[in-house]
């Protein structure tokens, strides 16, 4: 929110529009014009103007009405860099995890050591990317104060809580080679919670009322698993030795898929909503990512198992690919949030579907 | 964990929470259409609970300058001007003495809307669900409370609210929200807010009686020709399960910033983690296939290189 601008020729800057009701509502000048549905952006530099009083007109054009454009919901306040770091961190770690596991038990020792390196690393990092957004180590301590399964928060905290120990442990066996059965076991362990840990975090973005998240609640977590299969086949490629690297360029195949397809049905459930995920910021970074992730996966399954530069390359853009998902899918959360037609429309639309449907008390209450 | 417990109608929230011989569950009921904006709430509110002032600057926007609820903001008089359409029967409020209308029909019809808004105190709380410290409680008297000793400012609860209400503040990270004065409620007094309310427009007592009296008012309205009075967040089968302070409205929702149809997020979350979970096993089967097409290509060519006898 800006302060006040006020000159002696009307107020400036980019600030809510001075009516609560915009004037579309009221029969105005753009009242009733067909085509001019919610899907119009740039709405604030509206240049309408009001008769006889000589101010700007900021009035959306979007049919519906806010509190001079002010938010619904509030935005989170986490950093992207933090967070959406997080989420990609701990993607790369988790599916790490997992085919570091594949390539113990088959015998690609060089891939399992350093993605199990790589894992520890990300996990590493990812939670250091956590404390600095809680502002204190101590306060990491205090997630582990209960164990809630109704805050997604509470249930990633513990397992991370689980998958860390276990992730240290089968890095520190296989750079050291001590205690061989217990650097197994421990890598087990960390396949097994690996892929929760990659996709808790959807269940923590989506379990919140930022209407791109909450709405694409059930594709979410395959999206971040896909994504975070990307990423790790991307890192195997990097790390791993071009003999090694089949089953790598195989997931990364899945993964761009998987991802692809996950996307799409995303945004055809979100409908308006999925706006948010085509333009501006996250627009920009979604495509980036899609057409990283496609190259990556591309370049890795014709080239990969030849050329070692050609596979690092891909593994490279795969990974570029998953992060750029991840802050594209965070930049739409945020654009959601901050502008209130995503959640009124949306909102508007159940209801009116709740008044000309029956029954609507026992629709509400199941859980979808 | 049962489904009422995340969503639906929810009769006694204190008691399920753990709180034995519970006293009736207090609300607040808001009746905007006696609210003169004068911000005695919002003044007595910062006021009792110390909160810092949290900016000074003016908006431009109208004489709402507080713009919204906050980290310390836990009252806020919304302040709406409206040129409402005289056309399907919206009704005009003697709220404001408007000049006659011109010849060219400009500069007549104007009116105010003024309504304090608060926490609601959702009977369904999904900051409380969410929160991973358990800071935020339910308290006996079925209000929602953060302790702020133990949240450690992961800000989860933020976006989880779908009105907006709680928010982190900016010095320390920790977030901070409407208490429904937890300290007065215990002493036998009501909050500060509806203590200073001059015209009775912020109304606090058992949640069950206010919602009698918000019936009788929304009746008298209509009677009196405001066809527009509805009341918003009365209803124990919305999506939060009703809400523990509630409103009288005269035009819709989102006019004031409120959402139309505001659901808890947790009800959603049981399928949440199943598709988490199926997420989770696709990635292993995923990457167990991935593993298997290659050993399964290597096999192939050895056989076919050997040959079958």
């Amino acid at each position: 929110m800006t302060g006040s601008d006020v000159t002696r020729e009307g107020p400036e800057g980019e600030r809510p529009g001075r009516e609560a009701a915009p004037e579309i509502l009221r029969g105005g000048p753009d009242g009733g014009k067909p085509g001019r549905g919610a899907g119009q952006r740039g709405r604030r530099r509206g240049k309408g103007r009001r008769g006889g009083r000589g101010e700007q007109l900021m009035a959306p054009p979007a049919e519906f009405q806010s509190y001079y454009g002010r938010p619904v919901i509030k935005a989170p306040a986490w950093r992207a860099r933090d967070i959406a770091g997080y989420f990609f961190l701990g993607g790369l770690a988790g599916a790490g995890s997992v085919l570091a596991a594949g390539a113990h038990a088959t015998g690609r020792t060089t891939t399992a050591t350093a993605m199990k390196i790589s894992s520890l690393a990300a996990v590493s990092l990812s939670t250091a990317a956590l404390v600095n957004d809680l502002g204190r180590p101590d306060r990491f301590a205090n997630m582990l104060r209960v164990l809630k399964p109704t805050s997604p928060m509470s249930v990633g905290s513990w397992l991370l809580a689980a998958y860390g120990p276990a992730a240290g442990a089968a890095a520190a066996c296989a750079v050291t080679g001590w205690l061989p059965r217990a650097g197994a076991a421990a890598t087990g362990a960390a396949a097994l919670l690996g892929p929760a840990v990659a996709t808790y975090t959807a269940v923590l973005a989506a379990d919140t009322a930022v209407p791109a998240w909450h709405g694409a609640h059930r594709e979410l977590p395959y999206l971040f698993a896909a994504s975070a299969t990307a990423a790790a086949s991307g890192m195997a490629l990097v790390v791993g030795p071009v003999r090694e690297t089949a089953p790598a360029r195989c997931a990364a195949v899945l993964a761009a898929v998987a991802d692809s397809a996950v996307h799409q049905a995303a945004e055809e459930r979100l409908g308006m909503v999925a706006e948010t995920y085509r333009t501006g910021r996250a627009g920009k970074l979604l495509r980036t990512a899609r057409a990283l992730t496609a190259l990556g996966a591309a370049g890795g399954a014709l080239f990969g198992g030849r050329a070692r530069p050609l596979a690092a390359a891909s593994g490279l853009a795969l990974l570029a690919g998953s992060a750029c998902t991840r802050f594209g899918i965070f930049a739409a959360g945020i654009a959601s949030a901050e502008d209130p037609k995503y959640t009124v429309v949306p909102q508007r639309a159940a209801k009116e579907a709740r008044r000309t449907t029956p029954a609507p008390s026992v629709e509400r209450t199941q859980p979808t | 964990m049962t489904d009422h417990l995340l969503s639906g109608v929810e009769p006694d929230p204190a008691g399920d929470a753990g709180h034995l011989d519970a006293p009736p569950r207090t609300g607040f009921f808001t009746d905007t259409s006696v609210c003169i904006g004068c911000k005695a709430c919002e003044v007595a509110c910062k006021e009792w609970n110390a909160i810092p002032e949290d900016g000074l600057s003016l908006t431009g926007m109208s004489y709402d300058n507080t713009q919204g609820l906050g980290a310390s903001t836990w009252r806020h008089v919304a302040f709406i001007e409206q040129s409402p359409p005289t056309a399907e029967g919206r009704t005009e409020l003697p709220l404001a003495d408007a000049p006659e209308t011109g010849s060219d029909g400009q500069g007549g019809d104007l009116r105010w809307l003024m309504a304090s808004d608060v926490c609601k105190h959702c009977t369904h709380a999904a900051c409380l669900d969410v929160c991973p410290t358990g800071s935020l409680f339910r308290t006996e008297f079925g209000t929602v409370v953060v302790q702020e000793d133990i949240c450690n400012g992961c800000g989860y609860c933020v976006p989880a609210c779908p009105y907006g209400v709680i928010e982190q503040r900016p010095s320390d990270g920790r977030a901070f929200k409407c208490t429904m004065c937890y300290d007065r409620l215990g002493a036998g007094q009501e909050p500060a807010c509806a203590k200073a309310c001059p015209t009775e427009s912020i109304q606090f007592g058992p949640l069950d009686e206010l919602r009698e009296r918000a019936a009788l008012r929304v009746d008298q309205l209509h009677a009196a020709g405001v066809t527009d009075a509805r009341l918003y967040g009365h209803e124990p089968t919305d999506g939060v399960g009703g809400d523990g302070a509630f409103f009288l409205l005269l035009d819709e929702p989102e006019v004031y910033g409120l959402p139309p149809d505001p659901v808890v997020t947790t009800r959603d979350l049981p399928a949440m983690w199943k598709h988490a979970g199926g997420a989770a096993l696709s990635l292993l089967g995923g990457a167990a296939l991935s593993f298997a097409v290659p050993a399964l290509k290597h096999l192939a060519r050895n056989t076919g290189r050997k040959g079958w006898r």
